[in-house]
């Protein structure tokens, strides 16, 4: 099964270890993410006014060219996922904006794709049972906090992906790895998002609350889906251990590196060494490396 | 020839500014037909009514025209006018030369306002022509009421209504009459104890000798119309005999199974057999069938078994009763949104996040904890409780977009509590604006902030979570423009007042309306506040939307008059604008009956002379006919016509323009 694939400028360039992992498991799941022939930048942000139409063009523009390669969309990048899906729908439901985004991009698209994250490919494609029988290495033993951020969940009548006050879906992926799941309060609050760019001090404060209440929930790595949430999550963890007495810093991977390690794929496949904080000690500590 | 008057109003200026009435009289009176036509300043004043019934006289006028306001304004007026000047007020027609025209147009040349009211005056002359009397419709009265609902509203509009020397039933879903206002703890403003003021009502009611009490009943099916409706009651079988039960208890002492108790939200637990409140009144228990072994499964039987005067019986049927009744008072109240639709506020996943109901039981001497503000997760006391208003209510994203009125008000009134029964505990208020309108009211909130210490805040929690057994509350602080954490022991939302869950089906089977969260509609939000647009059928209380305690006796007092005045004569007279049949050409399609949503239709069967039946007829009740016409459209063979707007007279009226 080959499934039209979005990677986004961030997993070609920081968060290759996302897209390699991301490309690995799925091999061993048994589907192939068969990357667009030709894609741009999905714009990065969704426009809060509705007659911003320029900033849709370009979202419009990796969707009209997805609908050549099929009817199906995934993506892996929460922020890309959030623009792509909401894009999706004003275009599907909107009829005036729909004429006037394909005249800005010169195409005839009718919003017709389905835009699925590869998390609901692997819960109501493939089904979270026949991952859990596909585990050749069960995580036993692995105290995995789910970090969800905004982007993924939010705004619930757009996203519809889980409950986006009280999510599931990774902490189901992570129980079928045969980890134990960490629930802690703070796994649906913002990182900083762009103020990584202007207001560190923002960030810090926010990955850092995110961060000390998974850890004092008992989390020995976070898990996310998301290139941005990760970036600061891993920035900031050197100033929030200085801030924070008694705080030890914990790898932070994403979802596709714990699934390819559960799945036996071979660690060079999935870009833990390009972790900022190595999870690879802690694997080898519990005897899954 | 007929003759007729026609009489132009100025409104003031509200006609005159854009319409010259001078002029459009004047044209009337070259009509043929038309033997007086004048303008008059305010029509409706005393003097333009006397100048109405004088012209009548002077002029033998057999119609009358008042080109004026819209006729739901006056049309009133105008008829009684004529009626008392001698002529049948069905001859006085209606222009509406105000707010179909003169209000809509702008132009102060007066040309097309004025050009205007001269066609639509033409017209209704037109169709008057080929009006004919009509005499009004008396219809005989049942003297009897039905209160649908047992909670304050409906148990004071029953008090009132007996009182005014008319049988009265109350019918009521639960074991229970007393309905929300039983599960208070006190009430705002006055702090004074709920059951204390409640009580002595529900008593005073099961002792009415022109009161009868249906509990554990639902209304099952309504027939009839305005002073003849047939009702079908369905009284829930409840295991024990009513008439002999004497109330002691024993059966539910003895009882060894027990479930969550509904009217303690949860709370705590009650017995199979129970009654839901101590003062319950009837004062008789139901057995919860779905829980109790000996139905369900042939064993145990306890109840029976100690039963003194033996009134335990598990065969026992729900039973249908047929009660023909005048009118219906609908008084079905509220519940409220349930709290797992937050999901921000961790209400389902955090014990300690509750309703502000489950804190009137909590603070309520006969609830679970006997009176002790306790937390439901260890039984502790909590030393802070932060109190999150409008959970759901002003939302239109995640709950309703309307005011739940009364949660400003009894947050308040919990936080006073709170510090009366705690010490030195600590209270934080979340608000969006404090509604505090009502008599006594904004001081009744300053009190809980300057002397009982309530914290208010003014802003929205974006998330509670729990740590190390605290409840941890987020916030904003709109006024400081902070964000702020509180580590509460206990929370307390504020849910929102919704419709009962099967408020849409009740509402079908009495054909009142509702609207799109299942409120019902009053006839008019102003001036007929407690009528519903079926005649007969009047409502009180919650089930119209939120209202405290004084608006719902208010309005239980209100239908009851309403009831009272429909009651005061022996016979009621209504419009005779309803539909009727010709008999000749009438083809017996039935067309007619599916489509009158009424369902004012009846099979009328013809006899011939040996006194068989020799065929079926469509036969319009008048009782029940709203005279809306959808019957005259359906009706093929065009046998059907509309009293006062007759095919002839709207053709007529067409004809004109």
């Amino acid at each position: 099964m080959k499934i039209p694939y979005y990677p986004g400028c961030t997993l070609n360039t920081v968060a290759k270890d996302f897209d390699l992992s991301a490309k690995t498991s799925a091999l061993a799941m048994g589907f192939e993410l068969a990357e667009l022939p030709q894609w741009n930048c999905c714009g990065a942000t969704f426009p809060l006014t509705p007659d911003n139409i320029i900033a849709l063009t370009a979202p419009a523009k990796v969707l009209s060219n997805a609908r050549l390669a099929g009817d199906t969309l995934t993506t892996l990048c929460s922020v890309c996922y959030n623009v792509l899906k909401r894009t999706n729908k004003v275009i599907r439901d909107d009829k005036e904006r729909r004429s006037t985004i394909n005249g800005f991009i010169e195409a005839d698209y009718d919003g017709s794709l389905n835009i699925i994250h590869f998390l609901e490919i692997l819960r109501d494609r493939i089904g979270f049972e026949k991952v859990k029988k596909a585990v050749k290495k069960p995580l036993n033993g692995l105290k995995a906090a789910s970090y969800y951020g905004c982007m993924l969940l939010r705004p619930f009548e757009d996203m519809g992906i889980d409950d986006s006050e009280a999510p599931m879906i990774m902490e189901n992926l992570v129980t079928a790895l045969g980890a134990e799941p960490v629930t802690f309060p703070n796994k649906i609050e913002c990182c900083g998002a762009h103020l990584a760019m202007n207001n560190e001090d923002i960030v810090t404060r926010l990955s850092g609350n995110v961060m000390t209440s998974a850890v004092n929930s008992g989390a020995e790595i976070i898990v996310t889906t998301c290139p941005l949430c990760h970036y600061n999550l891993e920035k900031s963890q050197p100033k929030v251990a200085e801030s924070t007495p008694g705080y030890k810093n914990v790898p932070i991977v994403y979802f596709t590196q714990l699934l390819g390690l559960a799945l036996g794929q071979n660690e060079a496949g999935l870009g833990f060494d390009k972790n900022q904080w190595d999870a690879r000690p802690l694997l080898k500590k519990k005897g899954l490396l | 020839m007929p003759r007729i008057g026609v009489f132009v109003c100025q409104c003031g200026n509200n006609i005159a500014a854009t319409v010259d009435t001078k002029k459009v009289a004047e044209e009337m009176k070259n009509l043929p037909g038309v033997v007086f036509a004048c303008d008059y300043k305010f029509m409706c004043s005393s003097p333009g009514q006397d100048m109405l019934k004088n012209a009548i006289k002077d002029n033998k006028l057999d119609g009358v025209i008042v080109s004026a306001c819209s006729p739901h304004m006056h049309e009133k007026t105008f008829r009684k006018a004529c009626e008392s000047a001698g002529l049948n007020p069905y001859q006085c027609e209606i222009t509406n030369i105000r707010e179909q025209c003169s209000w809509v147009h702008h132009d102060k040349t007066k040309k097309a306002g004025t050009l205007k009211s001269a066609d639509l005056t033409r017209m209704t002359i037109e169709r008057l022509k080929k009006n004919k009397p009509l005499a009004k419709i008396k219809i005989p009265v049942k003297k009897k009421a039905i209160v649908i609902g047992g909670g304050i509203a409906g148990i004071q509009a029953a008090l009132d209504i007996a009182e005014g020397g008319v049988d009265v039933i109350i019918v009521e879903k639960e074991p229970s009459i007393g309905g929300n206002m039983a599960r208070l703890s006190e009430t705002f403003p006055t702090m004074d104890c709920s059951q204390c003021i409640l009580t002595p009502k529900m008593v005073e009611a099961e002792l009415h000798e022109r009161i009868t009490l249906y509990t554990y009943s639902e209304i099952e099916k309504v027939d009839g119309y305005i002073g003849n409706f047939t009702v079908q009651i369905r009284r829930k079988s409840k295991y024990v005999d009513e008439e002999r039960c004497t109330g002691c208890g024993e059966c539910i002492e003895k009882c060894p199974f027990k479930v969550d108790s509904a009217f303690e939200l949860g709370m705590t637990k009650r017995k199979v057999i129970y009654t839901p409140f101590p003062q319950s009144v009837p004062n008789v228990p139901v057995i919860d069938a779905p829980n109790c072994t000996k139905i369900q499964k042939d064993k145990c039987g306890v109840c029976a078994i100690v039963c003194g005067p033996k009134c335990i019986d598990f065969k026992m049927e729900d039973k249908i009763v047929t009660v023909e009744a005048g009118a219906i008072i609908v008084a079905t109240g509220y519940q409220l949104m349930p709290n797992e639709r937050f999901g921000e506020y961790g209400y389902g996943r955090i014990k300690d996040v509750i309703s502000g109901m489950q804190f009137e039981r909590l603070a309520s001497a006969s609830g679970p904890t006997g009176g002790e503000i306790k937390r439901p997760s260890d039984g502790k006391v909590p030393r802070s409780v932060v109190f999150i208003q409008c959970a759901g209510s002003r939302d239109e994203k995640k709950g309703v977009s309307y005011c739940s009125k009364v949660c400003c008000m009894y947050t308040a009134k919990h936080t006073m509590l709170y510090s009366h029964k705690v010490h030195h505990g600590q209270s934080y208020v979340f608000y969006m604006d404090i509604r505090a309108g009502g008599k006594r009211y904004e001081e009744f909130v300053r009190r809980a902030i300057e002397h009982d210490n309530a914290m208010y805040l003014r802003g929205r929690v974006s998330r509670v979570y729990e740590r190390d057994g605290k409840v941890l509350v987020q916030g904003a602080d709109t006024l400081s423009g902070n964000q702020v954490e509180i580590e509460a022991d206990m929370v307390v939302l504020a849910t929102a007042i919704i419709s009962r869950d099967g408020a849409d089906t009740l509402a079908q089977k009495l054909s009142i309306g509702y609207d799109k969260y299942k409120f019902y509609n009053e006839y008019h939000p102003k001036l007929k506040p407690v009528e519903t647009v079926t005649a007969g059928i009047f409502l009180a209380g919650t089930c119209m939307g939120p209202m405290d305690i004084p608006d719902s006796v208010a309005q239980g007092s209100a239908a009851a008059s309403k009831v009272l005045s429909l009651f005061s004569a022996d016979e009621m007279t209504r419009e005779p604008i309803t539909a009727i049949v010709n008999k000749v050409t009438c083809n017996s399609c039935w067309d007619c009956l599916t489509a009158c949503p009424y369902s004012a239709i009846e099979r009328d069967a013809v006899k011939n002379r040996q006194g068989v039946i020799t065929k079926w007829l469509a036969k319009v009740n008048e009782g029940v006919c709203q005279g809306c016409g959808v019957c005259v459209a359906a009706c093929r063979s065009k046998s059907i016509d509309l009293r006062g707007y007759t095919d002839e007279q709207v053709f007529a009226a067409i004809n004109a323009f």
